[in-house]
């Protein structure tokens, strides 16, 4: 919804790079994450000084080590509470939270859906491995039921959060999904992202080549990739397979349907509306392999964001009083005592 | 200075029927609906227009409307003042004001024998009776022989005052804490107007009840004035209190913190940011600060505890003087956060309203039993400056302190107070903020020499403090975290020499502190004798007039009372060796008495008290009593 303008850049993308030694497991798909996030940094016109990344626990969280701007690297699921007070203390700087499936919707579940129902004007990039990396391999909140893991050997049983799913139900009126590898479409994203003011929930699936290699290939693999992926663009047709497939809604059962698009038809098929909250809840949740996956901005419905609504008030109410210390001091009913035996006066 | 021994009617003038005691200590107790925390802030402050001085203990449960007479939902309010410096609430009630009769069943015990009971009989019914578990009405048998008892229908009285007003049945008894106020005020000469003028403000938008509450007071005092009363209903005349000339308020530990805060902010230059979540009974502060944003105040009610005290470290980084607070089981929450406040050296007041514990415990009543917590309680070494507060008013200068050491240490402080303190009033010589130095602070803003970076753990090499460079600066890109940090980078570091060294640096840093901390100073009493009582926190009152008695009776014993908890007075230890015995009055197990056995090698003895109630002066005195006779 926001309009995108060209800003010329004034930084380059190595400016964005840390001269510290990248600790991630060759091959990691935070890699491609971190890469794109400084490739996409200087054409956002975004400042060194002025930006600062926030990080909880686990393996995606060493990322503000990598970005040359302010940087936190904080505790276990608290990324998105040290983030409000930093958004809050100083509403200039540009803020962006990295957590994982574990940080984010484990322990740090209850801070997420908090930031997201605030509004509180920050990037949240979510990678989604679908398991604990840095404890060496436990199943997370998002493994699908019967993941293998050191702490599941028979195969786990929990059924797995929809992350997507879960910001909506939060309240977050920002949503969207890229992938590690999509390097062309991940810029785009992240300017979506950025330039939104309000809490930008973006879920990025990220393969962990060490714990759970592979468990996003069924959509990701290049040569399939056009038949179980489908990138959403407001105001246009959802289609995929290369235009000749295409999303409809039964206006039935409510519910969406793959529908071929024969001769470029698409008179069936759903035009993306990105405010549509009803469409977003089917897109986030839209079961695979039957339907491909959605990916792109979901959701995008903006209102004014909590800092936003903080700088006002005090605005409206520093135009109201005045900063009187001494007379708070003195607030409500005093007296004085002028000597002894004390002769005592009351004022109101 | 005697509270605890003395008895009003040695007091009485025969010839007018005027008792004038040095001190008086009044109970009004009743139902949690029955207004008897309002009555009894109304009444204080008719105390401190009256210049008496003062301290109360507001004693209420744990419910918000508790079952209507029972036992459990008695809420009381205990006032002791006098012409006299008063230094607690007093041991013992002389008088009683019952407004029910599970308000009488709960409260008699602590009345002194010879005591004034007065009770509403109207409230005495077969119910009631029956809810407080009172096979006969007490009021009618003679179990009460043993005090003075004057037995009124408040509640009749109350009706008649305000039928004009045409208010429900309901309604109209609810001001029968008015009528009583009015009663209260005759018995001890207090003018009216005051108390008028606050109702005119409370009920500024109803007619009706302002005009009826004003009623029923005028009639309660009305009633003193006019009824012909042989019984026991007297009046009493205290002198004001000496005071030292200036202008006074009542304030609550809870509020002088905040305005503390406040100050503590001036001081610095910074705005304030606070970050919390509802606990009781640390609450009050937050309500109190989210009043003041004009004050350049940011408050911020978070989700949970936890994100409470990550925010605020959050604005600490961004350059805030950040405050969290709470009670003993939200800062259990906070320790995890505490140990990174620590580690990235970021500066931070982390406030604990002490309640009883462990667990949940009790809400609403008061315990010291926090202070392991607060100096041992974190993984990993992770010291950090613990101060306390020992009373309503001392809560001001101690969030000044605590804003001060955070500052100029860059480190976490923990701040102890507790429910009593918070909840309790007393007459405050309202403070000049320029009577204490500021303590600017200056971020860091020069960038690195060309072809060098910038390391944000570059300490002074005095106080071993660390650079504060806020982010939205120019060249001073920079990341902290929990992990381990290079002495000379302040990148990831996990060798072993260098953790080696930022934790005795951390170390040092704090220990440090001692030196821009006062000498502990003895309260009252020789710098070397026979017995010392040593206390900390809002203990200051009691051990203040046990220590008075003794010395009284002719025994050279001192008190001393600690503020700085950690690190300790770095004259302590000396002082402390000077004395022959060291008594260590607690409202925990022993806690401050194992810090000093470990610190100093010295034998500590303790007096432990943890029934959610303070200390009384009888039972300290006895201690001293007894340690003096061993």
């Amino acid at each position: 919804m926001n309009e995108i303008t060209k800003i010329a850049p004034t930084t380059r993308p190595d400016d964005w790079a840390t001269d510290q030694e990248v600790r991630w497991c060759p091959g990691c798909g935070d890699y491609a994450i971190l890469k794109a996030v400084q490739r996409t940094m200087p054409e956002l016109g975004a400042r060194p000084e002025n930006t600062v990344f926030i990080s909880g626990i686990g393996c995606s969280s060493r990322f503000p080590y990598y970005m040359e701007t302010y940087g936190f690297h904080t505790i276990h699921g608290r990324a998105p509470a040290v983030a409000t007070g930093v958004k809050l203390a100083n509403p200039e700087l540009d803020v962006w939270i990295i957590t994982g499936d574990g940080d984010g919707l484990s322990i740090g579940g209850n801070h997420m859906l908090h930031l997201l129902r605030r509004n509180l004007d920050v990037q949240v990039l979510l990678f989604n491995n679908e398991i604990y990396g840095l404890t060496k391999g436990q199943y997370s909140p998002t493994s699908r039921t019967g993941t293998r893991s050191p702490s599941s050997p028979g195969g786990s049983l929990e059924r797995p959060a929809a992350p997507c799913a879960f910001a909506l139900g939060a309240g977050a009126r920002f949503i969207a999904r890229t992938i590690d590898t999509a390097q062309k479409q991940m810029p785009e994203v992240l300017k979506r992202a950025y330039y939104n003011k309000g809490a930008s929930f973006v879920e990025i699936y990220q393969n962990c080549v060490v714990y759970n290699d592979g468990v996003f290939d069924q959509f990701t693999e290049k040569k399939s990739a056009p038949q179980t992926q489908i990138w959403l663009d407001h105001g246009k047709p959802m289609l995929f397979a290369a235009g000749t497939k295409g999303l409809k809604l039964n206006r039935e059962t409510l519910r969406l349907e793959v529908v071929d698009v024969v001769d470029g038809d698409v008179s069936q098929v759903i035009v993306h509306d990105e405010t549509n909250k009803a469409v977003a809840a089917m897109l986030v949740e839209m079961p695979f392999p039957e339907f491909p996956v959605a990916l792109g901005v979901l959701y995008c419905d903006p209102v004014r964001s909590f800092d936003e609504s903080i700088v006002a008030q005090d605005q409206k109410i520093l135009s109201s009083r005045v900063a009187d210390f001494e007379a708070l001091l003195l607030k409500g009913q005093h007296w004085e005592v002028h000597g002894n035996p004390a002769r005592i006066d009351v004022e109101f | 200075m005697a509270t605890a021994t003395k008895s009003i009617a040695d007091e009485i003038d025969t010839s007018t029927g005027i008792a004038t005691p040095e001190n008086v200590v009044v109970r009004f107790a009743g139902d949690s609906g029955d207004g008897m925390q309002l009555t009894g802030g109304q009444f204080t402050l008719s105390t401190a227009l009256a210049g008496n001085d003062l301290a109360t203990f507001p004693d209420f449960p744990a419910e918000i409307r508790a079952p209507q007479g029972t036992l459990f939902g008695v809420s009381a309010f205990q006032i002791n003042f006098g012409s006299n410096r008063i230094d607690t609430a007093g041991d013992a009630p002389d008088v009683l004001i019952a407004m029910n009769p599970a308000a009488l069943k709960v409260n008699l015990s602590s009345l002194r024998k010879g005591g004034l009971i007065i009770a509403d009989s109207g409230e005495f019914g077969e119910r009631n009776l029956k809810k407080a578990h009172y096979a006969a009405n007490p009021l009618e048998d003679d179990s009460l022989g043993a005090w003075q008892l004057l037995s009124l229908d408040i509640s009749r009285q109350t009706l008649e005052a305000v039928k004009p007003f045409g208010l429900g049945n309901k309604d109209a008894l609810r001001c029968k804490n008015m009528w009583t106020l009015g009663l209260a005020l005759w018995m001890f000469g207090r003018p009216r107007a005051p108390i008028i003028q606050w109702l005119k403000g409370k009920f500024a938008n109803d007619q009706l009840l302002q005009d009826a509450n004003i009623a029923a007071l005028n009639a309660g005092h009305a009633f003193g004035e006019t009824a012909e009363l042989a019984g026991p209903l007297k009046q009493f005349r205290l002198e004001p209190a000496e005071v030292t000339p200036g202008i006074y308020r009542t304030v609550t530990g809870a509020d002088a913190l905040s305005l503390g805060l406040v100050a503590g902010a001036k001081l610095s230059g910074l705005p304030l940011f606070f970050g919390g979540y509802p606990i009781t009974p640390a609450s009050a502060i937050l309500h109190s600060l989210a009043r003041l944003r004009e004050f350049d105040v940011t408050t911020f009610q978070a989700e949970d505890e936890i994100a409470a005290i990550c925010a605020a470290i959050g604005a600490a980084y961004a350059g805030r003087l950040a405050v969290t607070s709470s009670s003993g089981p939200g800062i259990a929450l906070k320790t995890e956060a505490m140990g990174l406040a620590v580690v990235t050296e970021l500066p931070l007041v982390i406030i604990n309203s002490q309640r009883g514990g462990p667990s949940t415990g009790l809400p609403t009543k008061t315990e010291q039993s926090d202070l392991y917590q607060a100096v041992y309680g974190r993984n990993g070494d992770a010291p950090m400056p613990v101060i306390a507060a020992r009373s309503p008013s001392d809560c001001f200068d101690v969030a000044i302190e605590a804003c001060r050491i955070a500052l100029e240490y860059m480190t976490p402080v923990m701040l102890l107070t507790d429910g009593y303190i918070a909840n309790a009033a007393e007459p405050w010589k309202v403070p000049n903020v320029s009577d204490h130095a500021p303590f600017p602070v200056s971020f860091h803003a020069t960038p690195p020499a060309e072809g060098t970076k910038f390391n944000p753990f570059m300490r002074d090499a005095e106080s071993l403090k660390r650079v504060w460079a806020k982010p939205g600066t120019p060249g001073l890109m920079h990341r902290i975290g929990g992990i381990e940090k290079g002495y000379d980078t302040g990148n990831i570091d996990y060798s072993a020499e260098n953790h080696q060294r930022m934790t005795d640096t951390r170390k040092a840093k704090i220990d440090n502190i001692d030196r821009s901390i006062p000498h502990q100073a003895v309260e009252v009493g020789p710098q070397s004798g026979p017995l010392v009582v040593v206390g900390w926190g809002s203990t200051y009152g009691p051990i203040r007039q046990a220590v008075e008695l003794v010395r009284a009776k002719g025994h050279d014993v001192a008190h001393v009372h600690i503020r700085h908890i950690w690190p300790l007075p770095a004259n302590l230890g000396a002082l402390l060796k000077g004395y022959a015995r060291i008594l260590v009055p607690e409202m925990n197990t022993g806690q401050l008495k194992t810090l000093l056995r470990d610190q100093y090698l010295v034998d500590a003895r303790p007096l432990n008290k943890v029934s959610g109630q303070p200390f009384r002066i009888a039972e300290i005195e006895a201690a001293i009593m007894g340690m003096l006779n061993q």
